[in-house]
């Protein structure tokens, strides 16, 4: 810490003269904020907050990374992460600008290219805002201080005496001001305050956390000028197609690529190996998998020339595996010990003998694919040993280490510029595509745009693994939970689960439910897995608050009230201290439970409801987020379903930074989700998957959207923390319950479709 | 082959396979990057443009076909991006990935062309073909009321 950070700032001239605040800070020590390792995206999302990196180690960022105040007060703000939909390309510079003290309409957003100055950058695990409220407070911060204390030095008074209005320094005593624009060349020049001294403002002054901005792309989005990866196009630039094996691991053993050479626009055809994988569960990023690279003076003329491809594949070990054998292997599995606990509190078999009452289920849900609308794409350019790549990948620092380890580049010799992705759900965690674009741009020594179909994307995802899970529950004579039994049977090998195929410990109701047990068994899998969105608990979710809904039936208790008893009841401890999800607090899940119970009207409403409707109510917490949420469901004869209202009740902590944009992320988590609960699954057959576009893997549209969602959020002392993911997992089970309070049907088998069940 | 059309009100001329999509054509060799491919089977409405005044998935329509018609992409709705619905789009802030909402602007142009006050039912008609994998369904029809108020207090004022 005790450096020269003089040594490290420039002032720099601009074009037509004048001074910048903070160009290029190029100060490597200073930024050893840059040194927490990017969350590991597999692990990130299903862990607590307590095990993610933690801000207060390192040093903090430097102002000179992220700001740039000309001349004339215009102030560019750099926004770090990679913005995939989420909207923190706003949000995360929102967050500087208030602490600098400046007018947002002065603000202009410029998105940074991966570096390691800006710290983090990352897009996953709703890990955006609990990362950057600190850091990026400071930032802003740690700017105006600077900005200060030249001002004071100008004027001969002490740095106490000064304070800001929006983008400019006022000496109030002597009725003196002057603008940022004038001050950031001395600023420029000044050490770095020591952290401590830095002052934050208070919240109750905030101009801009806690107000609706616009996201800053969002003219360009409608005048069609926002540039995506798949826009990005470079002088000489070809574009490329890249087949690969339906299964897994398939290898090429013969391919016409003479004949595709000679086809109109076709400038190069060639080969690709993959890497070896070995074992029964692949590992997250299983690296470049083999195929053919058809590049062209089109796309169009690189994806004709693929339609006359004729390969013979060697298939490999994976070619024969299918969900329905998966199905029969799983249900063999429940009838036997399981493989493993994954923990154990008090006695649940003895007390499930004893129990009065026993409920017992099964419940499965399928492979998911991401399916982002703008299909994977990748442009890159190798040239004198360098490599230069243009990407929308949700986990740039991840991919440029992969493309370096797979094509032998030193990390330092590629550089990654992040374009606006068309969605990302957690499939641009993985960076399969920016390694097959790197492999071939290297090939052809010119720039090159790789772009998949549909049909690639849906038959090469990492996708959100499918799952059963084999519950029994006991009651005792009063209808209060005593004991809780789970079989997970899930996909891996040993003590090894596929990405995203885990399930933790302390997922609630453990520690709720005295005698509680978590077992699993698991299958070889020879299919890509990841996190989508909410990982896990997208899934685990639906299973385990249907379950309670099943036991407040049996228990004769109202869904609320039964849900009521068990989060008042006193957490035990865990063993090891629990982990995980077990930092859920109860008190926080009470409150947002009670605060959409109220806004729903659930007991009144509930009892007015004509046949055929049915309220539903659940509630997780995922991501450090509380979420608990209300649909009001009708289904007629011929299974036909309309979700009427929703109402969501969350706690994200103490600010909702950007409320427009927040709403707008909880509209799309319980659309999103309505979209997994009813339609969409992958299935296999002979190691490939069946499914191959949007008509086999529907999301809801805007008809079958609730046309109301209503959405509260509870402000509580808390710092905040993210909202891409934790509003969605309550939504499956919601309408689940939901249709059997109106039906009297329980479906424990996903989707709703497979049972016959369609929108309205 | 060449083939020649209007584009934005202005001639173009596409050299290029009869079988290349309209997409295609305007994306790669006319450099129009707002009309997006999403899937390729007219399924997600991401690629959706006016084709003689008519709202078409251009990834469903050959350059052959197109020869000679009048396209609209997003870049030419409007000559300085003030259309109602591009500035709703912007009061509302309904782009999350943003992805899918060129689309969504022209499917929902053609409607207010011919439905200058549409009502729930007929936005739900007009767009269903128009799929965000973001769920902004609920901006979406907000800030296309909100167009089509605004359209009719201009043309009162």
């Amino acid at each position: 810490m005790a450096m020269d950070r003089r040594a490290f700032l420039r002032a720099t001239t601009l074009v037509g003269g004048g001074m910048l605040l903070g160009l290029y800070g190029s100060a490597p020590s200073l930024t050893d904020a840059s040194a927490a390792p990017e969350p590991d995206p597999a692990a990130a999302p299903q862990q607590g907050g307590g095990q993610r990196p933690q801000q207060q180690g390192p040093p903090p960022l430097s102002p000179h990374a992220f700001i740039r105040i000309a001349p004339d007060g215009t102030v560019t703000i750099m926004a770090r992460s990679p913005e995939v939909g989420q909207g923190v390309k706003t949000m995360l510079p929102m967050l500087i600008a208030e602490e600098l003290d400046i007018d947002w309409k002065a603000v202009r957003i410029e998105q940074a290219d991966l570096d390691s100055k800006y710290g983090v950058q990352f897009a996953g695990g709703s890990f955006a805002t609990p990362s950057s409220w600190e850091p990026l407070r400071r930032v802003g911060a740690t700017a105006r201080h600077l900005l200060i204390a030249a001002a004071a030095q100008t004027w001969g008074v002490p740095e106490a005496e000064c304070t800001t209005e929006p983008g400019r320094v006022l000496h109030r005593a002597s009725n003196r001001s002057l603008g940022y624009g004038e001050l950031a060349a001395k600023a420029a020049e000044l050490p770095l305050p020591d952290p401590a001294q830095v002052r934050f403002k208070d919240p109750k002054d905030y101009t801009i956390i806690g107000h609706a901005k616009p996201g800053v792309d969002v003219r360009d989005i409608v005048t069609g000028k926002a540039v995506y990866g798949i826009d990005m196009e470079l002088p000489g630039m070809l574009h490329a197609v890249y087949h690969k094996c339906p299964v897994f691991g398939g290898k090429i053993v013969s391919a016409n690529l003479d004949e595709i050479k000679a086809l109109p626009g076709v400038r190069h055809v060639f080969t690709l190996e993959g890497a070896e994988v070995t074992g029964n569960v692949l590992p997250g990023d299983p690296g470049l998998e083999a195929g053919i690279a058809i590049v062209a003076d089109t796309w169009w003329a690189a994806h004709s020339a693929r339609q006359k491809l004729k390969v013979t594949w060697d298939e490999g070990r994976w070619a024969q595996q299918s969900s329905e054998e998966f199905a029969r292997r799983a249900r063999e599995l429940s009838g036997q010990a399981p493989a493993r606990t994954l923990i154990s509190m008090g006695d649940p078999d003895a007390a499930l003998k004893s129990a009065a009452k026993v409920v017992e289920a099964s419940y499965s849900y399928p492979f998911i694919a991401h399916a982002p609308l703008e299909p994977q794409n990748c442009t890159a350019h190798f040239h004198d040993g360098r490599m230069e790549i243009w990407t929308t990948s949700q986990t740039p620092g991840s991919g440029r280490g992969m493309v370096a380890r797979a094509l032998n580049i030193p990390e330092e010799n590629i550089t990654l510029h992040l374009l606006r992705a068309g969605g990302g759900f957690g499939r641009r965690l993985t960076n399969d595509y920016m390694v097959e674009a790197a492999a071939i741009a290297k090939t052809v020594g010119v720039p090159v745009k790789l772009l998949w179909t549909r049909e690639d994307d849906m038959a090469h995802d990492y996708y959100r693994p499918g799952g059963f899970q084999y519950l029994s529950a006991g009651l005792d004579a009063s209808g209060n939970l005593v004991a809780w039994r789970n079989h997970f049977i899930s996909y891996g090998e040993g003590e090894r689960f596929a990405s995203s195929a885990a399930m933790q410990p302390g997922e609630f109701p453990a520690r709720y439910v005295p005698n509680f047990a978590l077992h699993a068994s698991v299958m070889p899998l020879g299919l890509r897995t990841g996190a989508l969105r909410a990982p896990g608990s997208n899934a685990y979710a639906f299973v385990i608050q249907s379950f309670l809904d099943e036991l407040a039936h049996a228990a004769g208790k109202d869904p609320v009230a039964f849900r009521r008893e068990l989060l008042a009841a006193t957490p035990v401890a865990a063993p090891g201290g629990g982990g995980g999800r077990g930092g859920l607090n109860p008190a926080r899940m009470r409150a947002v439970l009670d605060l959409v119970v109220e806004k729903s009207g659930w007991d009144a409403r509930r009892k007015a409801l004509p046949k055929g409707t049915g309220l539903g109510v659940a509630f997780h917490y995922s991501h450090q987020g509380y979420f608990a949420q209300v649909a009001e469901v009708s289904v007629n004869a011929e299974k036909a379903v309309r979700v009427h209202k929703v109402w969501v009740a969350g706690d994200v902590g103490s600010h909702i930074i950007n409320p427009v944009a927040a709403e707008s992320m909880v509209h799309g988590s319980v659309i999103d989700g309505l979209s997994e609960l009813m339609a969409q699954e992958i299935t296999l057959e002979k190691g490939r998957v069946v499914q191959t576009n949007y008509h086999e893997h529907r999301m809801v549209s805007l008809a079958q959207a609730p046309p109301v969602i209503e959405v509260h959020f509870l402000k509580s002392d808390n710092p905040p923390t993210g909202l891409g993911e934790p509003a969605l997992p309550p939504i499956l089970p919601a309408v689940g319950n939901a249709l059997f309070a109106a039906t009297g049907q329980r479906v424990r088998d996903l989707p709703l479709a497979k049972h016959g069940y369609t929108w309205a | 082959m060449a083939y020649k059309l209007t584009v934005n009100g202005r001639p173009a001329t596409v050299e290029a396979p009869a079988d290349m999509p309209l997409l295609w054509a305007l994306r790669d060799v006319l450099h129009l990057h707002g009309t997006k491919y999403g899937c390729g089977i007219g399924m997600c409405g991401a690629c959706t443009v006016h084709l003689n005044g008519e709202p078409a998935r251009s990834c469903q329509v050959t350059i052959a076909d197109a020869a000679n018609a009048s396209v609209v992409t997003i870049e030419g709705l409007s000559p300085d991006g003030t259309h109602p619905l591009q500035m709703a789009w912007q009061e509302v802030d309904v782009p999350q990935c943003g992805y899918c909402q060129a689309g969504q602007i022209m499917s929902a142009a053609a409607l207010l062309k011919k439905t200058p006050r549409p009502t729930d039912a007929q936005i739900d008609e007009a767009l269903d073909g128009n799929l965000c994998r973001c769920g902004t369904y609920l901006s979406i029809r907000r800030a296309i009321h909100k167009a089509a108020e605004a359209a009719a207090a201009g043309q009162k004022g």
